[in-house]
């Protein structure tokens, strides 16, 4: 236990070294700030308007930018130990493999979990310090919602970097597959589903089955976390009058986070730990 | 006295290759043992397989009378010392930072990495990131790693690859200060004429077999490989004498391209050879060479393929 909190301090020092963690603050905040002021630039006006619609565009892009951070941060994780020639001492140290694993995961995850908190934290609260009628208790349940949901998403795709960076052996293909997954899992995905709904035209059966494909993919629970609690004219008309015949109970939509976050770094584990170095 | 290593009918294969076969040795308490073979012979295998890296296919190790893997192994971990053969570390911190990370990692004082640091010689160098670290200072901190914690054991994988004679030559200085503290050390290496004056005794590998295994005095004996008595000649000299005691002797002679004659005589004979012909004023300078450890794993090599029938 100790091991692994001395492993998890290691990696959070270093994201923060490499300025990967101050980068991605600072993108955060930009990200949040702009969307915030020019979200409503369509409409003809420019400057803070609808806090939700703000929170929904944000949610979107979030969903793009969000997975790439957590497997860009994290897919080194063994594989470039191995690289180092550092994996084989490490592993002739006194600590398990699950503790360097676990202590890695944490790491890597605290990192980007610090990063929201403070970009997305400080980009709220410039936006409530120029607009005084935001300032309510929802507004920050939602933001606190945001957070924590995007923190989530972070973990669920550092945990799929530990996966790619157990199965690979070495460095630029564990990249190139962390490539791969980002897009297999922002785009690819959504297409395959819209596709299944072009063309079966969406009957009975698969409008039943529709809203449980979408908890196949993280970032899809995770569009549905922030979405179905800001309701309709968010600008996401889309994808809620896909989903809208089926309520999520928000517990739900965590719990199914959290088992994202959980199984595939119990997969990234148990292949760690049968792995001959 | 216990055996610091034991290891007994050890095998390691993996899916088509087999690393090692049938491997049986011991390595004593407070001994330098070398362990030797040219690349791919095993010595990184069995090197794993002691650390408990990975798990034999059959065979036992005992080291300090544990086995190396499984679950409960961490308290055995903390008394080995381990140098992996071309470590990069970790090039974004610096010296001091990666030895305190791995010092906590193996539950070390925390004043020891700071001590070990100067003592292989990277105290002024402690603050600055390892990536501009040349490879013998890289070198120097895995062994200032290895010996984190005191180890009873320390096992160094090619520790002198890389290094310049001064670093080579004060890495031998901390193994032989190691000796004297009663630690075992174990030094894998296929540059065998540098090893050859550090080590008490050597394990000997090839193809993933243990060719042999002893005391260097031992391995000699066992080898009975001849001195070489080599003579530098006076041409001036009339030299009659000494051929007809040579060939009185019946010893192996022949003069070498250089000039010089070369003489082959068992260890047991040599005193007295060398007793019978300085007498002879022809001879102006003596040099004795002993079998050398190249030599003598030559013979073991060339002994194995004779007996496994690919020599006449």
């Amino acid at each position: 236990m100790n091991s692994m909190l001395v492993v998890a301090r290691k990696e959070f020092r270093d994201d923060f070294r490499n300025r990967w963690t101050i980068a991605v603050a600072i993108l955060f905040a930009f990200l949040a700030l702009g969307i915030a002021y020019f979200g409503g630039a369509a409409a003809g006006k420019v400057g803070f308007t609808s806090f939700e619609a703000t929170l929904a565009s944000l949610t979107t892009l979030a969903a793009f930018i969000i997975p790439l951070i957590g497997l860009l941060i994290a897919y080194h994780t063994i594989v470039g130990e191995r690289d180092n020639g550092t994996l084989l001492l490490i592993l002739s140290y006194p600590l398990s493999r699950a503790e360097l694993l676990t202590g890695k995961f944490v790491g890597h995850c605290a990192a980007l979990g610090a990063a929201a908190l403070a970009g997305f934290g400080l980009a709220v609260a410039i936006i409530q310090l120029m607009q005084p009628p935001t300032r309510t208790l929802a507004a920050w349940l939602q933001i606190g919602n945001f957070i924590a949901s995007a923190s989530m998403l972070g973990a669920s795709f550092v945990a799929l970097a530990c996966v790619i960076s157990v199965i690979t052996d070495d460095k630029s293909r564990a990249a190139g597959l962390a490539l791969v997954m980002w897009f297999a899992s922002v785009v690819l995905f959504d297409l395959a589903l819209l596709a299944v709904l072009v063309f079966s035209g969406g009957n009975h059966a698969e409008q039943a089955v529709y809203p449980y494909l979408l908890l196949l993919n993280p970032i899809d629970v995770f569009r549905l976390i922030n979405l179905t609690t800001l309701g309709h004219g968010a600008g996401n008309d889309l994808f809620m009058g896909m989903t809208a015949s089926h309520v999520y109970h928000p517990a739900m939509l965590y719990l199914v986070m959290l088992s994202w976050i959980v199984v595939p770094f119990w997969i990234a584990l148990s292949v760690f730990r049968r792995k001959e170095v | 006295m216990q055996n610091a290593i034991e290891i007994a009918a050890l095998c390691k294969r993996y899916e088509r290759v087999t690393a090692l076969q049938e491997i049986s040795a011991t390595v004593p308490n407070g001994q330098v043992i070398g362990l030797l073979g040219h690349n791919g012979a095993g010595k990184s295998t069995l090197i794993k397989l002691i650390l408990g890296l990975i798990a034999p296919t059959s065979g036992h190790v005992k080291v300090l009378g544990e086995t190396p893997w499984g679950s409960h192994t961490h308290p055995l971990r903390r008394r080995l010392g381990y140098l992996p053969e071309s470590v990069a570390f970790y090039g974004n911190l610096t010296g001091q930072e990666v030895i305190d990370y791995l010092a906590s990692l193996k539950h070390a004082p925390r004043q020891q990495s700071r001590q070990l640091l100067e003592r292989v010689g990277l105290g002024h160098a402690a603050g600055r990131r390892v990536s501009g670290y040349s490879k013998g200072m890289r070198q120097r901190l895995g062994l200032a790693q290895a010996l984190l914690n005191s180890p009873e054991i320390v096992l160094l994988d090619e520790p002198t690859a890389g290094l310049d004679p001064q670093a080579t030559r004060e890495l031998y200085a901390i193994i032989g200060e190691l000796r004297q503290a009663g630690r075992c050390v174990l030094i894998s290496s296929h540059l065998l004429a540098e090893l050859e004056p550090h080590i008490d005794g050597a394990l000997i590998l090839r193809e993933g077999q243990l060719l042999a295994a002893g005391s260097m005095i031992g391995l000699r004996r066992q080898a009975g490989l001849p001195s070489i008595v080599s003579v530098r000649l006076d041409a001036q000299t009339d030299g009659s004498g000494l051929a007809q005691d040579l060939e009185h002797l019946g010893v192996v002679h022949a003069i070498q391209p250089d000039g010089r004659l070369e003489i082959q005589i068992p260890e047991d004979g040599k005193v007295d050879l060398l007793r019978s012909i300085l007498g002879h004023p022809i001879i102006a300078d003596v040099e004795v060479r002993e079998p050398t450890l190249a030599r003598l794993y030559d013979w073991l090599g060339a002994n194995q393929r004779r007996n496994a029938g690919e020599l006449p």
